[in-house]
């Protein structure tokens, strides 16, 4: 008996749908950050020779390294992803790879500039820092704050990244799943079967009884520009667009804390 | 390709997907499982309800034994801090675990998809962590009332210095209320790409169900104002472990700051509370008037329209905290323009009543109800907005008046409303008649002699919060607690004749039980079939246009 049902796809990924839903969850960042932006306008307005003796505190050349290595991470972010479109696997991984390096070294940075403000002192509720003027006091409130808060985001932005080079590692590939309830009954007591073009079975699977709840298809290719497909690397893209927002912030952060001197 | 010949099997009669209702599919889980893991929108609109309405009768209670204490001058029943616990609670409870999931995540969860022809969400899975991080935030909520220090006092604002001296439990309250707006902006961003990018074929924007609307301009709300809410109760928690003094006047901090960021959150919280209303009242009016809906460009319009306005009139909460009076002018001029996309709503919902053939439904009179209150509630809000009035009612039980009337006034009889109007939708069974109508009856005079008083009251100079009052107050006091008393026997009587239903209500599995639906989600079976619809429904003309109307 012939069977050539068509089984219907259980899940359809709408990569565009994703990415939309990534630039939504970006504009919620930028107002979390905005949040914060804006006490530092209204207090940098009011004592605005407070924050401009308390900037001469910070040490604006690991400030400058740090902003450079992000810039960096952001480059071989966006070239990690055309690595992708060029079917370059390989190239992609490394840049990739980098991207998580320059995030780690800008937490490494980051600890040793709060390790040295902490070991003299400086920190939020320190005795020393509460015989400071009240406009150095925000500041400081502010600093770690404000960079604590995008240092989580680094973080985050690490993990992400990190799963994303195994994600890659395993790229690209498509996977067809068949489950219970969306037309898998209807190849119910057939079995899968790989055939080629004159029809003859070059492997059959199983018996599909009522037991089998899930049916994947797992293919991988090998990356080629001529099969390169957006879905494939749609989560590599989305993730890039969460590392750039977090760039972009530090972009702000830089000259309002350091260079304000 | 018949190459691999096999012997016949006797065709064994699966049930397909859509062929029984969501309830009935088996899926990969049963029992609680097959709840708590399901990322069927329809299923989790359900949880969430279930969710809200038991902190709704938490909140309900703690309303109740404040109107008991308040019933005479002095100690009634519970000493002062107790007292203030109460009103902390009963705002924290009503607002960040009721009204603001509220109809969005409940019923919009239930029937946006649904509405617009689609299977389901653009990310159930998103949609179901949603719903998880609300039961986290809930019960971090509930933890905050037993440890540490005790339950907040702070009242629901938590308002800096108070909030950062306090040695009740501000620290972890606040942040249940950051993971509670986690779950809102994830569920906002679900929905506003669902609508972009999962309509029907031929329904574009302007052929949307009005309650899809609302529940966009809702969506877009909760991606904007709530990571404000987010950054600022997470300034409170740094600055009460770390003290980096931004909201403490000690540290130069400003605690007017303080109130900024938190109304430019709170107030659009407001229409993210209010917006789903007034969908599903325009929604429940169109259907019970058997008329198309009147002006529906203007309705949705207005639905967007209020989204904008409403972002920008959060410093009318502070006219008495120091703001200048240029600012001053310029909200209260802003709160003015918000009244007209609301008037909007209602001069068209009387349109539509209009030479409708109005059926007295019980959803109906919900909806009349709402009308009556949320023009109240409207009208004393532009009072409120103007500056000579405020500053003399301001923090009075005026106030209290006006937004019991918008929020419980406004959504809760919304709720209400869509609740009788869906149930044969979503539960396959019609609710008992009489007591429904009784039950809203109660509900709506109890309701009125409970909060109506509050205006009186208020313009009288009775403070909000106040645990203790002078006598010449008491005649009012007693009036609205017996007004409690009326609308939480309308709602026991409500809630209860709906549960009772559930079983034993009389079957009603007809497609379009009311007569006069036409949007999508009267095409479908009740209750839905797991993916809504056996295909997909094509769209030709508008959500209201007569000629798919039976009657």
């Amino acid at each position: 008996m012939s069977t050539s049902h068509s089984l219907v796809l259980a899940h359809h990924k709408d990569y565009r749908g994703s990415k939309f839903a990534i630039w939504l969850f970006l504009i919620t960042e930028v107002i979390l950050f905005g949040g914060m932006f804006l006490l530092y306008s209204v207090y940098r307005s009011k004592y605005p020779a407070d924050f401009h003796a308390a900037a001469g505190e910070l040490n604006t050349l690991v400030g400058t390294i740090n902003t450079l290595i992000l810039l960096t991470s952001s480059l071989t972010m966006a070239l990690g992803i055309a690595a992708t479109h060029h079917g370059n696997r390989k190239l992609a991984l490394w840049m990739i790879a980098l991207t998580v390096i320059c995030a780690g070294a800008f937490m490494v940075n980051k600890y040793f500039e709060w390790g040295m403000k902490i070991h003299h002192g400086i920190y939020p509720g320190s005795p020393k820092l509460a015989a400071f003027p009240k406009g150095e006091i925000l500041f400081f409130g502010l600093y770690f704050t404000m960079t604590g808060v995008h240092g989580i985001h680094v973080l985050v932005g690490m993990v992400l990244l990190t799963t994303m080079f195994f994600r890659t590692m395993g790229q690209p590939n498509s996977k067809l799943s068949f489950v219970a309830g969306h037309g898998l009954q209807d190849a119910e007591g057939g079995s899968l079967a790989v055939v080629d073009s004159e029809g003859k079975v070059l492997w059959k699977g199983d018996p599909i009884d009522s037991t089998i709840q899930r049916i994947d298809v797992k293919t991988k290719y090998w990356p080629v520009k001529e099969r390169f497909r957006v879905e494939d690397f749609n989560q590599l893209e989305n993730s890039g667009l969460y590392w750039h927002i977090v760039d972009i912030i530090w972009i702000f952060l830089f000259p309002l804390f350091y260079l304000i001197t | 390709m018949s190459t691999n010949p096999k012997p016949e099997i006797p065709h064994v009669d699966v049930p397909d997907a859509n062929e029984v209702d969501f309830y009935h599919y088996k899926g990969r889980w049963s029992g609680l499982a097959s709840w708590i893991f399901s990322t069927d929108h329809k299923r989790i609109g359900l949880m969430y309800l279930v969710l809200m309405l038991t902190f709704f009768l938490a909140g309900m209670t703690l309303g109740f034994l404040m109107r008991l204490e308040l019933f005479k001058p002095g100690r009634t029943i519970v000493d002062a801090q107790t007292y203030n616990e109460f009103f902390t609670l009963h705002g924290v409870i009503m607002i960040f675990l009721f009204v603001i999931p509220g109809l969005s995540a409940s019923l919009g969860n239930f029937m946006l998809p649904i509405m617009i022809g689609a299977k389901d969400v653009q990310f159930p899975r998103l949609n179901l962590l949603s719903w998880w991080l609300f039961l986290a935030g809930s019960l971090l909520a509930l933890t905050a009332l037993f440890t540490g220090g005790g339950p907040p006092d702070t009242g629901w604002t938590f308002y800096a210095p108070y909030s950062i001296r306090t040695g009740t439990n501000v620290t972890l309250a606040a942040f249940a209320v950051f993971v509670l707006g986690f779950s809102s902006i994830l569920t906002g961003l679900n929905f506003v790409t669902t609508i972009h990018r999962m309509r029907a074929p031929g329904m574009g924007f302007f052929r949307m169900p009005l309650f899809a609307w609302a529940v966009y301009a809702t969506g877009w709300l909760q991606v904007i104002a709530t990571p404000m809410i987010g950054i600022t109760l997470v300034l409170i928690i740094v600055e009460r472990t770390f003290g980096i003094g931004v909201f403490d006047p000690v540290k130069g901090g400003d605690p007017i700051l303080y109130q900024h960021l938190f109304w430019i959150y709170s107030h659009p919280a407001v229409y993210i509370m209010i917006l789903p209303a007034l969908g599903a009242i325009s929604e429940v009016i169109t259907v019970h008037a058997r008329r198309a809906i009147f002006g529906y460009t203007f309705i949705a319009m207005s639905s967007i329209a209020i989204a904008l306005f409403g972002s920008v009139v959060w410093a009318h909460h502070m006219f008495v905290s120091g703001n200048s009076l240029v600012a001053n002018f310029v909200f209260s001029l802003l709160t003015m323009i918000v009244a007209i996309p609301s008037a909007v709503k209602v001069f068209n919902w009387v349109a539509t009543l209009y030479k409708g053939s109005i059926q007295l439904e019980t959803p109906m009179l919900y909806a009349l109800a709402f009308i009556f209150i949320f023009m109240i509630g409207g009208f004393t809000g532009m009072m409120l907005g103007v500056l000579s009035i405020d500053v003399h009612v301001h923090d009075t039980y005026f106030v209290v008046g006006h937004f019991h009337y918008i929020l419980f006034g406004g959504l809760g009889f919304a709720l209400f409303a869509s609740l009788h109007h869906w149930f044969p939708k979503m539960f396959g069974r019609m609710y008992h008649q009489v007591p429904s109508k009784i039950a809203w009856f109660l509900t709506f005079v109890g309701f009125n002699v409970l909060y109506g008083p509050f205006f009186i009251l208020g313009w009288e100079g009775m403070p909000r919060r106040y645990y203790d009052y002078l006598p010449q107050f008491t005649k009012w006091h007693q009036v609205a607690t017996v007004g409690s008393w009326i609308m939480i026997a309308g709602i026991l009587l409500m809630l209860g004749n709906l549960l009772h239903s559930l079983r034993h209500g009389k079957p009603c599995t007809e497609r379009n039980p009311w007569g006069g639906g036409r949007t999508l989600e009267w095409t479908v079976p009740s209750p839905p079939p797991l993916e809504n619809f056996k295909e997909v429904p094509v769209v030709t003309h508008g959500p209201y246009d007569l000629e798919t109307a039976e009657h």
